[in-house]
C-alpha cells in the first residue's frame, strides 16, 4: 500500500490486500530470536512489493519469507548466514541495504563526495573571494597610532 | 456544456500563457513599458480561465457526471460529497490540472501583490511562470486531457481508490503542491535575475515571502502524509523513505537551505551566486519529483512504455527547464558580483556549515532515490536502496545540523564570538545533557539512543529561545518593560526561535519511538492484553454496512490501574466495487502519546489477529511540524518580509531598544 503515499501516485491504482506484517502465529516463542528476526526482517526486502521491507508487507511472499527466516533463526543460523543464505537465492535485490560492491561503491560515496567537493569549493570560492588587504605602509601606521593615542 | 467550455478554458489559458511568455520579456529588453506591463493581466487571466477549467472539474466529479472518463474511473454515486470532490485530484489528469492551478495562483499572487517589485524583475518573473504554465498546459492538453469524454456514458463509476477515501488524503496534495509548486514562482525570480542581470539585496527581500509560503506548505504537506500513512497503513509506520517521500523531502531539504541562504543574501548581500542555484535546484527537484511520481517510472523501469507519451513529455519539460535554467546560470552567473565578506565563525558561517550539510542530504537522499533505477537501466542489475540505507547516511549528516542550530542563532552576523555563542547555549545544554542522563541511568532497558535523542530534543527546544531571552530580560525591569521589549523584538526572530523549537519538538517525537511497545496477538471478543502501562480490552465483533463498503468493527476500552481512560473504534472495510479492504485504526491520544489499534484477519476458531500499539510522544513529530510551520507563518508576518511592503522603510520602534544582538 506504500506505493500510494502522499496521494501522488495515485493514477496507479495498484492495491494489494490488507496491510498485514507480522501475523500472531508467527512470532516465536523465544524472545531473543524473535526479536532477531524483526531486526531481520526490517532489512529484507518484500520482493513483489514496492521498497517495503518483508516486516511490513501483508504480501503472502512476506509471509513466506518471515517464516523461512524465523525457520533459519531456530535451526542456530546468525544473523549473516540468513541473510546470505536469502541473497543465495535471491540475489542482492532482497537487501534495502545494498552490499558496499564496485557497483554500489559510488552510491555509499556519494555522501562524503558531495561534501568533499562543497568544502574543496568554498574555501577555494573564499580564497579567490578575499584578497588580503594591502598592508599599511609607514604613513599610514603613524597616523593611525596618531589616532589610536599610542604615539 | 460546462464541461467543454471547462476545457475551451484551458486551451484559452495556453494561449494567455504563451503570450505571458513572450511579450513581457521583450518588453522589458527594448524598454517598452507598456508592452512589460501585459504581465499583470496575462497571468490574471491565465488564472481566472484555469481556476474556471478547475471548478468545471469539480462540477461534473460532484453531479457525477459519468460521461467523463475521469470521473467513471474515480468515483461512483454513493460515494460522499466530499470524497467525489477529492477525486478531482485522486488521479493523473486531475491532479495535474491541480498542480497547473496552483502555478496560476501564484503567478496572479505576484501579479497583485508584487507591486512594490521593480517593474522589469515582477515582468520577467511573470515570464517564467509563463513558460512553466506554458508548458505544463500543454502537457495535460497533449497527454493527459481531465476532460476527455467516454461514449456511452455508463450508469455507475468505478469508485475512488478507497486509501484515497480518507480526509487526510483529500487536503494532503492541495497543501504539498501548494509547497512543491510553489517554489516555481522562486524559480521564476531566478531566472529573471540571470536574464535581467541584477541580483542584489532587494532581490532576496522580494522572493523570501515567497520562499517561506511554499516552505511552510510543504513542511504541512509532508506532516499530513505522514501522518496519513500512520493511520492507514495499519502498524504506525509513518516514513518509509519511499521514492514518493523522497520526491517531497529532497526540494523540503533544498528549500530548507535556500531559505537560509536567502536570509544571508538580504542581510549581508553574500551567497548570492548560491542562493539562485539553490532557487533553481529546489524547483528541479519538485520537476523531477513530478517525473517520478507522474511517468510511472518508480512503479517500474517497464511500465515506463505503458503510456510513454506522458513519461517521455515530462521528461522534455524536466530536461528543457533544469537544463536551461542551469545553462542560463553557467551563463550569467558569473557575471554577477559576490559581495559581504564574513568571518568564518559568524551567523553567515553558521549558514553556510547548514547549507553544506542540508545539500549533501539532499544529495544522499537523491542518489538513493535514483541509483537503483540508473543501475538497472545501464547494467540491468537490481538493488534495493530502503530506509536502512537512508538511516544510517542521513542520520549522521543531519545530526550536526541539529547540534550547530542553536548554536548558528547565537553568533553575530559578519563575526561572530564562539565562546559567547557556547555560553549563552549554557543552560540549553546543560537541561538537555542533564535528561539524556537521567533518563539512560533511571530507564533500564530503554535504548540508548532514545535517552540521547530526547536530551538533544530538550536542547533544541530550550536553545531555540537562548538568544531571545537576554534580549527581553534584564537586571531592574519591570515585567511590564520586559513583555514590551519581547513585543517589541521582531517577528522573523520569533519566526526563527519558533521554527528550530519545532525541529526539536519533532526529534522528541522520533526519539521517542524506542520506547514504543508492540503486540501482535490473536484475540477472542472480550479478552483483554497488557500494553504497556495499559491494559486493552476487545468487547466485541460486529458487522455493519457503510455508504460504499461494508465493516467489521471492535469496541476497544482502554483502561489504565483499572480506570477506563478511551475507548476507540478499529474497523475493516470492505469496498465492493474495488475488491479492496482496508484497515481503519482504532487511535486514542492519551497526553501526547497514542495507543493504536488494528485488526487483521479472522479465524475459524473465532479469534482474531490484532495489532496492538503504545507510542508515547508520538504525536510530537507532526506537533513539531506544525511548529515548524507556525514558524514560518510568524516569520512571513514580519513586516520587513510582508508582501507588497517591501520598499516601505519599518517604523521606528515605540519600545525601549533591546540590546542589539544578532538576530
Amino acid at each position: 500500500m506504500r506505493h500510494v503515499l502522499f496521494g501522488l501516485v495515485l493514477a496507479f491504482g495498484l492495491l494489494p490486500g490488507l496491510a498485514g506484517a507480522v501475523e500472531p502465529d508467527e512470532v516465536l516463542g523465544n524472545r531473543t530470536l524473535e526479536t532477531r528476526a524483526r531486526a531481520l526482517s526490517s532489512e529484507l526486502r518484500c520482493l513483489v512489493c514496492q521498497n517495503q521491507s518483508i516486516d511490513d508487507s501483508g504480501a503472502t511472499l512476506a509471509r513466506d519469507l518471515r517464516l523461512l527466516v524465523r525457520e533459519r533463526l531456530q535451526a542456530g543460523d546468525s544473523d549473516g548466514q540468513v541473510r546470505d543464505y536469502l541473497v543465495s537465492r535471491y540475489g542482492d535485490f532482497i537487501l534495502l541495504k545494498p552490499p558496499l560492491r564496485p557497483e554500489t561503491a559510488l552510491l555509499w560515496a556519494m555522501p562524503a563526495l558531495v561534501l568533499g567537493t562543497a568544502v574543496i569549493g568554498l574555501l577555494l570560492a573564499r580564497k579567490r573571494a578575499a584578497p588580503s588587504p594591502a598592508p599599511l605602509d609607514e604613513g599610514e601606521r603613524a597616523a593611525l597610532d596618531r589616532l589610536l593615542g599610542r604615539g | 456544456m460546462i464541461v467543454e467550455t471547462g476545457h475551451f478554458a484551458l486551451v484559452l489559458a495556453l494561449a494567455l500563457a504563451l503570450v505571458q511568455s513572450v511579450l513581457p520579456i521583450w518588453g522589458t529588453r527594448r524598454g517598452d513599458v507598456g508592452l512589460a506591463a501585459m504581465a499583470v493581466p496575462a497571468a490574471c487571466g491565465q488564472f481566472a480561465l484555469v481556476a474556471y477549467a478547475f471548478a468545471a472539474l469539480v462540477h461534473a466529479q460532484a453531479v457525477s457526471d459519468f460521461s467523463l472518463t475521469t470521473v467513471v474511473e474515480n468515483s461512483m454515486t454513493t460515494q460522499p460529497l466530499i470524497y467525489k470532490i477529492a477525486g478531482v485530484w485522486g488521479n493523473h489528469e486531475g491532479s495535474m490540472l491541480l498542480w497547473v492551478l496552483i502555478l496560476a495562483v501564484f503567478g496572479a499572487a505576484v501579479a497583485l501583490f508584487g507591486r512594490g517589485m521593480a517593474d522589469d524583475l515582477r515582468a520577467n518573473t511573470l515570464a517564467v511562470q509563463g513558460w512553466i504554465a506554458s508548458a505544463f498546459l500543454l502537457f495535460i492538453l497533449l497527454t493527459s486531457n481531465p476532460f476527455a469524454r467516454r461514449f456511452p456514458a455508463p450508469l455507475e463509476g468505478h469508485d475512488l481508490n478507497p486509501v484515497l477515501q480518507d480526509l487526510g488524503l483529500s487536503i494532503h496534495p492541495p497543501l504539498l503542491y501548494l509547497g512543491y509548486v510553489g517554489f516555481s514562482i522562486v524559480f521564476s525570480f531566478a531566472a529573471a535575475a540571470l536574464i535581467s542581470g541584477r541580483l542584489d539585496a532587494a532581490w532576496a527581500r522580494y522572493v523570501r515571502p515567497w520562499i517561506l509560503i511554499a516552505w511552510c506548505f510543504l513542511t504541512l504537506g509532508i506532516a499530513m502524509g505522514s501522518y496519513w500513512a500512520y493511520y492507514t497503513l495499519g502498524w504506525g509506520g509513518f516514513w518509509f523513505w519511499d521514492p514518493v517521500e523522497n520526491a517531497s523531502l529532497m526540494p523540503w531539504l533544498a528549500g530548507t537551505a535556500l531559505l537560509h541562504s536567502a536570509a544571508v543574501m538580504e542581510k549581508r548581500e553574500a551567497l548570492k551566486i548560491w542562493t539562485l542555484f539553490l532557487a533553481i535546484l529546489t524547483f528541479s527537484l519538485s520537476l523531477l519529483g513530478t517525473f517520478l511520481v507522474r511517468s510511472g517510472v518508480l512503479t517500474s523501469v517497464h511500465s515506463f512504455a505503458n503510456d510513454p507519451r506522458r513519461g517521455i513529455f515530462i521528461l522534455g519539460i524536466l530536461v528543457l527547464f533544469i537544463g536551461g535554467s542551469l545553462a542560463l546560470y553557467a551563463w550569467r552567473a558569473p557575471a554577477l558580483r559576490q559581495g559581504g565578506l564574513f568571518a568564518p565563525v559568524s551567523r553567515e558561517g553558521a549558514l553556510v556549515f547548514n547549507n553544506l550539510l542540508l545539500t549533501t542530504c539532499c544529495a544522499t537522499v537523491l542518489t538513493g532515490t535514483l541509483y537503483p533505477l540508473a543501475l538497472e537501466s545501464l547494467t540491468g542489475e537490481k538493488i534495493s536502496v530502503g530506509a536502512p540505507f537512508f538511516n544510517l547516511t542521513f542520520g549522521p549528516i543531519f545530526v550536526p545540523i541539529l547540534l550547530a542550530m542553536p548554536l548558528g542563532q547565537s553568533l553575530a552576523w559578519k563575526r561572530g564570538d564562539l565562546v559567547g555563542a557556547a555560553q549563552r547555549l549554557t543552560v540549553a545544554a546543560g537541561l538537555g545533557l542533564a535528561l539524556a542522563v537521567g533518563l539512560a541511568a533511571t530507564l533500564r532497558g530503554g535504548p540508548v539512543m532514545t535517552a540521547i535523542g530526547l536530551g538533544l530534543a530538550l536542547y533544541l527546544v530550550v536553545g531555540a529561545f537562548a538568544d531571545l531571552v537576554p534580549r527581553i530580560v534584564g537586571r531592574g525591569l519591570s515585567a511590564r518593560a520586559m513583555l514590551a521589549r519581547a513585543l517589541g523584538l521582531p517577528r522573523s526572530a520569533w519566526g526563527t526561535a519558533i521554527a528550530h523549537a519545532g525541529v526539536g519538538v519533532t526529534l522528541l517525537g522520533l526519539a521517542a519511538t524506542g520506547w514504543g511497545v508492540e503486540r501482535i496477538v490473536a484475540i477472542r471478543a472480550g479478552q483483554s492484553v497488557d500494553l504497556g502501562p495499559y491494559t486493552v480490552s476487545v468487547l466485541d465483533f460486529t458487522s455493519r454496512p457503510g455508504l460504499n463498503f461494508s465493516e467489521l468493527a471492535a469496541p476497544v476500552e482502554i483502561r489504565r490501574g483499572g480506570l477506563l481512560v478511551a475507548t476507540v473504534h478499529p474497523a475493516k472495510r470492505s469496498f465492493p466495487v474495488r475488491q479492496a479492504t482496508i484497515a481503519q485504526a482504532g487511535i486514542a491520544t492519551l497526553g501526547l502519546g497514542q495507543v493504536y489499534v488494528s485488526l487483521g484477519d479472522g479465524h475459524a476458531d473465532g479469534t482474531l489477529d490484532v495489532r496492538l500499539y503504545w507510542k508515547p510522544l508520538v504525536t510530537a513529530i507532526w506537533i513539531g511540524a506544525l511548529i515548524m510551520a507556525l514558524g514560518g507563518f510568524v516569520s512571513l508576518s514580519d513586516r520587513r518580509l510582508r508582501i507588497g511592503f517591501a520598499r516601505k522603510p519599518a517604523r521606528p520602534r515605540a519600545v525601549a531598544p533591546a540590546p542589539q544582538a544578532a538576530e
